[in-house]
């Protein structure tokens, strides 16, 4: 297949990036792995007219570790966060999901920010950058701004970001001693995008209540939510297994309108949304020590 | 509008004048001849195009060729030394990996990735690493064999 004309325009800075993105506004698209976007042009459901590619630029990939937390340049590829000691050490939340995106070959491409700014409503890391709570940063060629990741996905491949911005990091604060994390996902078999997948973060006390928890959903509705309901339900309690599942059960209590389509009907996806929520809180707080 | 991109294939550098839209794929079987590298379902499901791209597995029919400017990339052609197989495509050949072979040159060039990233796999390490190359004849029993054959040759030699 062969996608539409288009310029392309390889940038040496973000600074370059966001003044191709405002000369050519509406008409410019950012690509760095390029492994939605490219099938989407390869099917001709996106033509932009210029591509800026900005895999090459330095300042946009990399692991930092900073004051508070992680910094993740927006072009890091998931096999580099997988493999990234410093993930593996504060987040092993993120390489555990890191390695569950896709295949060897897309992870290889694929990165943190494209998955963001992309938001497909399958994708992994939107849930579990939202459940981490993470601040984005992303700049045009007038200004930089922050973005709590709460406002970031808006809708269905919709996220608050402007068209003349470049998503620049993505910064996740440290977990709290005594957090637990995980991931779990039904997966398509074919694709391996999640056709439901949660995210689950717990902390607990020295004498084992839940003082906080944050369980993000994505695959079951148009874009990834936080299961509040679940939450607000584990938070104050020594958790039983009886009390998780009571909780899983309200996880899908945000995502308003499930999607349905050949892999998965509403209905399943709905009890697809308690199984995963079950399963990942489990994991979570047997991880919280 | 044209580009000049350089890449080196195989060993050998290579320049080309290519339309921005052109696809590493299409580079590789079109303009480089080196039909090796399959094009299967041309939407990034199937990974018979997967090639190196400076020793990374990727899939060739998602990335275009400009991308590749001042890349090394390895082909299944690549892979054989002074008329001697990779020991990876020796043990597809050993185990009988395949069936009608279309997928094989992606198998194989995954699975030269995967070993150098873990040089002892378990076979559930084997089939996740593999699971972004679709085979539709073997059920995949015989390609497992081969990487673990492939796994056992590269300790020993």
């Amino acid at each position: 297949m062969v996608t539409a004309q288009f310029e392309y325009l390889a940038p040496a800075t973000v600074a370059e990036a966001a003044r191709l993105l405002s000369r050519y506004k509406g008409e410019a698209k950012i690509v760095a792995g390029g492994q939605s976007l490219i099938p989407l042009m390869k099917l001709r459901l996106a033509e932009p007219k210029y591509l800026i590619d900005v895999s090459n630029i330095k300042e946009l990939s990399g692991i930092k570790e900073e004051r508070g937390g992680l910094a993740i340049g927006a072009a890091t590829t998931y096999d580099a966060i997988g493999a990234s000691a410093v993930v593996r050490k504060y987040f092993p939340l993120l390489a555990e999901a890191a390695g569950q995106v896709a295949d060897l070959q897309v992870r290889n491409k694929g990165t943190i920010g494209g998955s963001l700014a992309h938001a497909d409503p399958a994708g992994d890391f939107p849930a579990v950058i939202l459940a981490l709570g993470a601040e984005l940063e992303a700049s045009s060629s007038r200004a930089t701004r922050k973005i709590s990741i709460e406002r970031f996905n808006v809708d269905l491949l919709t996220t608050s970001l402007r068209p003349s911005e470049v998503l620049k990091t993505v910064r996740i604060p440290f977990l709290a001693a005594r957090t637990g994390t995980a991931y779990y996902k039904f997966e398509n078999k074919a694709s391996h995008y999640a056709v439901v997948g949660v995210a689950a973060i717990v902390t607990v006390n020295a004498s084992g209540v839940c003082t906080a928890a944050r369980v993000a959903v994505t695959g079951a509705g148009p874009k990834a939510v936080r299961a509040k309901r679940t939450e607000r339900i584990l938070v104050g309690k020594a958790l039983t297994a009886s009390q998780i599942s009571t909780a899983a059960k309200r996880a899908g209590a945000e995502i308003g309108d499930f999607n349905g389509d050949i892999h998965a009907s509403p209905e399943y996806r709905a009890h697809l949304t308690v199984v995963a929520a079950e399963r990942a809180i489990t994991r979570a707080l047997g991880r919280a020590k | 509008m044209s580009y000049m991109i350089t890449m080196r294939v195989n060993g050998v550098e290579h320049t080309a004048h290519v339309e921005a839209r052109l696809l590493l794929s299409h580079l590789i079987r079109d303009v480089l001849d080196l039909t090796g590298t399959h094009i299967g379902c041309d939407t990034s499901s199937c990974g018979a195009c997967t090639v190196l791209v400076n020793g990374q597995a990727v899939k060739s029919c998602t990335m275009f060729a400009v991308q590749a400017n001042g890349a090394d990339i390895t082909t299944v052609e690549g892979l054989a030394k002074d008329g001697k197989y990779h020991p990876v495509q020796q043990a597809f050949w050993d185990q009988h990996g395949l069936q009608c072979g279309f997928c094989t040159p992606g198998m194989i060039i995954t699975t030269v990735a995967l070993l150098k990233k873990s040089p002892k796999p378990t076979e559930a390490e084997i089939r996740a690493g593999l699971r972004g190359n679709l085979c539709r004849c073997t059920g995949y029993h015989n390609i497992v064999k081969a990487v673990q054959a492939a796994a056992e040759a590269r300790r020993s030699s």
